[in-house]
């Protein structure tokens, strides 16, 4: 079906359609309309789901384990603070192998209090053994909520995904969606280590130190697996349903001489700025980073990078610049730009391009940092 | 000093770098509030300071999220005053349900009504015997500022309940929010009481409503929240205000 | 691409008109953004919500600096927001006012929005209903077509009402 609708709805129809057995959610802002969206669906009927509204998002976290546990596909969503407080949660998914899909809506964490778009939350997270993309249109979010899903339940993977959108910026800006049945493109959840009363087992008890290191691994294992899973999964949804997206996005790419890096609407306002620079004779491109986790391998040539974090590491720097240094050894003019929701313009991003000082970082907005 | 959790007033304060309040006010995270006012307690009369230390949160913020920390700190007999303003749903969020949203109640998560009945949370912080709290509600403000000072005036963990009709929410005019309040009071769906020393006094103005309650549906009709409510909801409303008014009775009674 | 820059109080309809007003351009066939940008999240307080509208899709989530419309529903907010700035030469003003109204400066539509909520009885716990008229007079000023107007109207709100105030909108813009 065709119509408008926002990014929060966009995740909400696509969990319609995928229909978790167990879906467990608390209220944060900007998240709400996703698990208001849920209710309503669920009340009508249209979504035959058990909603549990717990108390608190570590509950959330703990009940969707509970539930993914005895083999059933579930579902929650969140966004900063409620991300963190679930934090102990988020790492236990993981290590329990369970396939949740989490949508996080990206803010900024406090104090002071903010709501507006920022990734450092979902980063908070990034060693947890979760999957992680990030969207950015509202088909985007619809599209890649149910590859989440195909990719978390896949049997070489079996470890939960997180798809990210922005908060206000996308989750509530409402553009043109497609919805449409996957039908047989998620075949039902068989997960191998489900309790079986009929072959009682032990879940997660003490591991000691000539054990533990293993299980470790094989999540990593999974996660190197997930790779290729992630790569056929978005094939097969470019075949069936005529979409393409990539680990990923290029923008005028190839022939670039100087490329922005950045994720979410940054990454897709970009390309204006590419535009932009286009006609002022610099061969600019984008590079919209889709897939956090696993960390993808991209190919970035000889040319200068912009990177835009909206995003801190504490006295280390930013996090998608710090892990392109590490992994290409790429030497990126690093801007921090759009924490807190901060406006950041396609006219600001040509500036970055324009200004770029290879190795060095630049603070959007602090006073005597040009 | 003030302690904030997420909730309405984290909004009403206002936005850096104005504030609206003319005493310190420490917001905190959504589940910590009674937690941070703990340690704000703690460190202040070690320091042999008097400064009064007021947890001023939502429902939400106190009866689900913030039950945890809030059961500590009366446990520990810390010196505080935890001030609930219930306005029965996660409303800085846009109306959500919450553990104190009354059964039959729209919210943007129950559309078609909350199927469970409220959280009876005055009998929670009852069972960890403070020296002193208290019902009240917004439609009479001299009561509240009179317990307040009572509270004030206790050392260690006191609570006060205040009901606090929400025109958004609650979906009524704004000029009928103290009307609503004194609906609730005089239906008997809010009792105004305080317990001192584990000794129950039941408010004059809710005395003479247990004796002679307006109907429950003359509270409900003005509120568009209560709309289409179906007869069972009613009746679980009632008999549920019915039996607090029953056994704070008989607690006021001594017999129990 | 046309911007539009909507200002009224939390509360009074700008984001459900903006959405509205999307709507009704993807109706058209066009491509549409509409989101707001919320201050602090409270009635009453200034609200500010955005439409793009373009012929290729849209991909700039930044705020409008330099709109072609700025549509104000509640001249209350004009004491505390400047709704003008940034506003292209050349660029239209639609006040929700009773009665012709001329901002120096800026070409201005006035329509009683107001007045034609309270004709119709469209108020909600004691807010007059604005968003669904003033999609009817953004269609009179030619930015959407009138079908397209209605039409997203109906499909979002069933209370035939609102597309009557739409009707209303229309007619009664005044120049």
């Amino acid at each position: 079906m065709l119509t408008i609708a926002t990014g929060n709805k966009a995740v909400a129809a696509a969990v319609r359609e995928l229909h978790p057995a167990v879906i467990a959610a608390y209220p944060i802002t900007p998240q709400t309309e996703i698990v208001e969206q849920i209710a309503a669906y669920v009340t009508s009927g249209e979504l035959d789901s058990r909603y549990i509204p717990v108390e608190s998002e570590h509950s959330a976290m703990a009940a969707c384990i509970g539930a993914s546990a005895t083999g059933s596909r579930t579902f929650t969503a969140t966004s900063s603070h409620g991300l963190l407080y679930m934090h102990e949660m988020v790492n236990w998914a993981a290590g329990a192998r369970l396939p949740i899909v989490m949508a996080n809506v990206n803010r900024a964490i406090g104090p002071g209090w903010n709501i507006w778009a920022e990734h450092t939350d979902a980063f908070q997270e990034r060693d947890t053994g979760w999957l992680q993309v990030y969207v950015s249109t509202v088909q985007e979010a619809f599209d890649t909520t149910i590859m989440a899903f195909r990719i978390a339940e896949h049997e070489d993977v079996l470890l939960p995904v997180m798809v990210n959108l922005d908060g206000f910026l996308l989750s509530h800006s409402m553009q043109s969606l497609q919805t449409f049945a996957p039908g047989d493109f998620v075949p039902p959840l068989s997960l191998p280590h489900a309790i079986d009363t009929a072959n009682p087992a032990g879940y997660g008890m003490l591991t000691g130190p000539g054990d533990y290191f293993r299980f470790r691994w094989e999540i990593e294992r999974s996660m190197r697996r997930a790779t290729a899973v992630i790569a056929g999964t978005e094939q097969e949804f470019a075949r069936r349903f005529g979409r393409t997206y990539g680990v990923a996005e290029e923008y005028r790419y190839d022939d670039a001489d100087v490329v922005v890096i950045a994720m979410g609407t940054l990454g897709k306002e970009a390309e204006v700025a590419v535009d932009t620079l286009r006609t002022e004779g610099v061969k600019a491109g984008s590079l919209r980073i889709r897939w956090f986790r696993p960390f993808p391998v991209l190919d970035l040539g000889g040319r200068d990078l912009v990177v835009i974090d909206r995003d801190y590491s504490f006295g280390f720097g930013g996090v998608i610049a710090g892990s392109l240094k590490a992994k290409f050894r790429a030497d990126p003019y690093s801007v921090i730009a759009g924490l807190g929701g901060q406006e950041v313009t396609f006219d600001d991003i040509a500036g970055f391009v324009r200004d770029r000082r290879p190795g060095e970082e630049h603070w959007f907005g602090v006073d005597g940092n040009v | 000093m003030l302690v904030v959790p997420a909730c309405c007033t984290s909004v009403i304060q206002g936005i850096f770098p104005h504030t609206a309040v003319n005493v310190p006010v420490y917001n905190i995270a959504f589940a910590a509030a009674a937690a941070c006012a703990s340690g704000m307690s703690e460190a202040l009369r070690k320091a042999g300071k008097k400064t009064n230390v007021v947890v001023y949160a939502g429902d939400g913020g106190t009866v689900d999220i913030g039950i945890q920390a809030l059961s500590g700190a009366f446990e520990r007999g810390t010196d505080l005053l935890y001030v609930c303003y219930d306005n029965e749903a996660y409303s800085n969020t846009g109306m959500q349900r919450s553990g104190a949203t009354p059964a039959g109640a729209w919210t943007t998560t129950t559309p078609a009504g909350k199927s469970q009945v409220k959280k009876d949370f005055d009998a929670i912080v009852a069972a960890h015997n403070p020296p002193y709290m208290a019902t009240a509600c917004v439609a009479y403000p001299q009561d509240i500022f009179r317990k307040v000072g009572k509270a004030l005036s206790i050392r260690g963990p006191t609570f006060l309940h205040v009901l606090a009709p929400c025109p958004t929410g609650w979906r009524f005019s704004s000029d009928l929010t103290m009307e609503i309040g004194r609906l609730a009071v005089k239906s008997g769906m809010w009792i105004l009481y305080e317990r001192e020393y584990g000794k129950v006094t039941i408010n004059a103005v809710s005395k003479a409503a247990i004796r002679n309650p307006i109907p429950i549906e003359d509270y409900l009709a003005p509120q568009g929240r209560f709309r289409g409510i179906s007869r069972k909801a009613v009746d679980t409303l009632r008999s549920q205000a019915g039996r607090m008014a029953e056994r704070l009775q008989r607690q006021e009674d001594g017999v129990c | 691409m046309y911007e539009i820059r909507i200002h009224c109080r939390g509360g009074e309809g700008g984001v459900t008109a903006a959405r509205l007003i999307a709507l009704a351009a993807f109706r058209d066939g066009r491509y549409a953004m509409a989101w707001p940008f919320y201050g602090a999240e409270r009635r009453g307080a200034p609200v500010v919500s955005f439409v793009r509208i373009d012929d290729r899709p849209i991909r700039v989530y930044s705020q409008i600096s330099n709109p072609d419309l700025v549509v104000v529903l509640d001249p209350t907010v004009m004491d505390v927001v400047d709704v003008y700035h940034g506003l292209k030469p050349g660029g239209i003003v639609l006040l929700n006012a009773p009665g012709a109204g001329q901002v120096p400066g800026h070409r201005t539509y006035t329509v009683d929005l107001t007045g034609i909520a309270l004709t119709l009885n469209l108020v909600i716990a004691g807010s007059p209903v604005l968003d669904t008229s003033v999609v009817g007079a953004v269609a009179k000023l030619g930015i959407i077509a009138m079908d397209s107007a209605k039409r997203a109207v109906a499909e979002m709100f069933p209370d035939e009402r609102n597309v009557r105030a739409a009707e209303a909108a229309y007619q009664g813009l005044v120049v």
